[in-house]
């Protein structure tokens, strides 16, 4: 909608330009950096005391001794970032050909494909379920607040249900994480198809346009950046439900069976976990960083981009 | 233009009270008769509340009328409507963001289902007539507000409607812009030979483009009277230096106060401008409430 109120706004903030992109990446990296600048140094202060990668703990030179010993920080609750970085070039498990980090690109990439398929019929339940809802406030009325109830439902006890209803396949893991993006997408889109300014509809009756040339020429581009808003939602949430889905459904592919494994194994090897949660969390933000490369594309143009 | 055809709108004993459930809310016009004929320029001029916006918007089919009969280029305001013979232009332009210049030029177009070379065409047409060629490409938020009015007036233009209603179109501009913006409408309504129907609250503006001017009282809001406006066309920044228009000026000017009119009619003191409309409105939604 661009009233003259939005032409305001675009005058004086402009939009992300180019130049502004290196400083996002330069703000990440120094954000990176602060992470690894708090983490090493907590274990500078109090933690284990510091030995050669590869050696067996207890044994081999100590080359720095902490004055103090905090238990969050020794090796087991917080391994050293390079132990993680060195873990991920050891072998998956013995006997088993291929790097951890190899393993984990693998799994990352099969629970992405599950996320992926769950997103992806979130967003259309979303979007139908939003459709009817502002077409027909008697429906809206009606089932809006079990969608709201459906959410305050925890998802570590649905999960159980879903696997229990559907068998120990992806196709629960689809749903679950289904479940979880629908949501956002829904009550955003209850707001974004309504978010045309009502003199647009009065200027699509005076052309007697039909509801349906309605839709799809002011309704719902009108709600795109509403859209998008719930799906960079969606896109972390699908991972999640992705992963707590494999891990009650048994799938043996993915992220989620690996982080349960190494959750098992911790004592013998912390790194493993942390680097799978490294996984997890690199996974994650590379499907919103795609949903967000999407957005760039479908609201360019516009005087408002959503900035985060 | 001096010639005129047929009446192409003719409203007679429309009435329009708006309703809160089944309570009446605002008698917002009451008994109108005015009759528009083709290739008039008629603006309709009142206080806040007297109805000249509803009256657009019954005369475009966008509300409906309580009682009385609207029939457009002789046949009933609503199947005008499906006909698609009606352009609007709002105060606001009401452009589509995600959408080009072009492509909002283009909007009626592909509703209406031009196909896409005539719509091209049409379209160039149109930002050549609104003198704005070479923003096609341009998003609305990349031009000016009484550029992007232009667009509105191109866009509304585009499939050639024979009624073009506008509701104030220019009453968010500044004043110099305003009367630009005047000049370009009466060049685009002598190029076009398009009825014209505007809503204003600007006494210069409405005697400056008209061929009638209504006036309009509030609360429940009628016509006053109808002036004739003859000034020569083509009219132009000298136009508003006249004698003879500072005499319309003051006629509406005298009308809208409520002078002017013969004593006892009960509009004369309706019409008494915008302090007396909206303290009746207060009484009214008190009275309601």
């Amino acid at each position: 909608m661009a009233s003259s109120a939005r032409t305001r706004v675009a005058r004086s903030s402009p939009r992300v330009s180019v130049s502004g992109r290196p400083r996002a990446v330069l703000t990440f990296v120094g954000f990176i950096f602060l992470i690894f600048v708090v983490w090493e140094g907590s274990k500078l202060i109090g933690g284990t005391p510091w030995r050669p990668l590869g050696s067996v703990p207890g044994a081999g030179v100590v080359f720095w001794d902490p004055p103090l010993q905090w238990d969050f920080a020794n090796d087991l609750n917080l391994p050293h970032v390079w132990t993680i970085a060195y873990a991920l070039g050891q072998p998956f498990q013995r006997g088993v050909p291929g790097t951890l980090a190899e393993h984990l690109f693998g799994a990352a990439m099969y629970t992405w494909r599950e996320a992926a398929l769950g997103f992806a019929l979130g967003t259309i339940l979303g979007l139908v379920l939003a459709t009817a809802f502002v077409h027909s406030r008697l429906l809206e009325r009606a089932f809006v607040p079990y969608v709201v109830a459906s959410q305050t439902v925890p998802i570590i006890a649905l999960a159980p249900m879903i696997v229990f209803a559907l068998g120990q396949n992806v196709m629960s893991v689809v749903v679950i994480s289904m479940y979880l993006t629908f949501f956002p997408v829904t009550i955003a889109m209850i707001r974004g198809l309504r978010s045309f300014d009502p003199r647009a509809l009065e200027l699509m009756r005076s052309y007697a346009a039909s509801d349906r040339t309605i839709y799809r020429k002011l309704r719902f581009p009108a709600s795109l950046p509403y859209l998008f808003t719930a799906l960079k939602i969606g896109a972390t949430a699908s991972i999640v439900g992705a992963i707590i889905g494999e891990d009650t459904g048994s799938i043996q592919a993915g992220l989620g069976r690996i982080i349960s494994t190494f959750n098992s194994y911790y004592i013998t090897g912390p790194e493993k976990l942390w680097a799978a949660i490294l996984a997890a969390a690199l996974l994650g933000m590379a499907f919103f960083t795609c949903v967000r490369a999407v957005e760039h594309l479908a609201l360019r143009g516009r005087s408002l981009e959503v900035a985060a | 233009m001096t010639e005129q055809g047929a009446a192409v709108v003719q409203l007679s004993g429309v009435d329009k009270t708006f309703f809160r459930g089944d309570q009446p809310v605002t008698t917002a016009l009451q008994g109108i008769d005015l009759s528009i004929r083709g290739r008039e320029f008629v603006s309709l001029i009142g206080p806040s509340g007297c109805g000249k916006s509803t009256l657009l918007r019954l005369i475009g089919d966008l509300v409906g009328p309580t009682s009385g009969k609207i029939v457009v280029n002789g046949k009933p305001a609503s199947q005008a409507r499906r006909d698609r013979d009606y352009g609007m232009v709002f105060q606001a332009p009401v452009l589509f963001d995600w959408r080009t210049i072009a492509d909002n030029v283009g909007l009626p177009l592909e509703v209406m289902g031009y196909d896409a070379t005539r719509r091209t065409t049409r379209t160039k047409e149109m930002l050549d007539l609104v003198e704005l060629s070479d923003f096609g490409h341009h998003h609305p938020w990349q031009l000016s507000g009484g550029m992007q009015q232009r667009v509105a007036i191109a866009r509304a233009l585009a499939f050639e409607p024979s009624i073009l209603l506008m509701d104030e179109p220019f009453g968010a501009l500044d004043e110099m812009t305003r009367e630009r913006m005047n000049q370009e409408v009466q060049r685009i309504w002598q190029q076009t030979g398009t009825t014209i129907v505007f809503v204003t609250h600007s006494i210069p503006e409405a005697v400056f483009l008209s061929s009638r001017v209504v006036v309009m009282s509030a609360r429940p809001g009628r016509i006053t009277k109808v002036i004739d406006i003859d000034l020569p066309r083509p009219r132009n920044d000298d136009t508003r230096e006249t004698e003879r228009y500072f005499e319309l000026v003051t006629e509406v000017r005298e009308v809208l106060r409520g002078r002017g009119v013969a004593p006892g009619d009960p509009d004369a003191a309706a019409a008494d401008g915008d302090a007396l409309a909206s303290l009746r409105r207060t009484q009214a939604e008190g009275a309601v409430g």
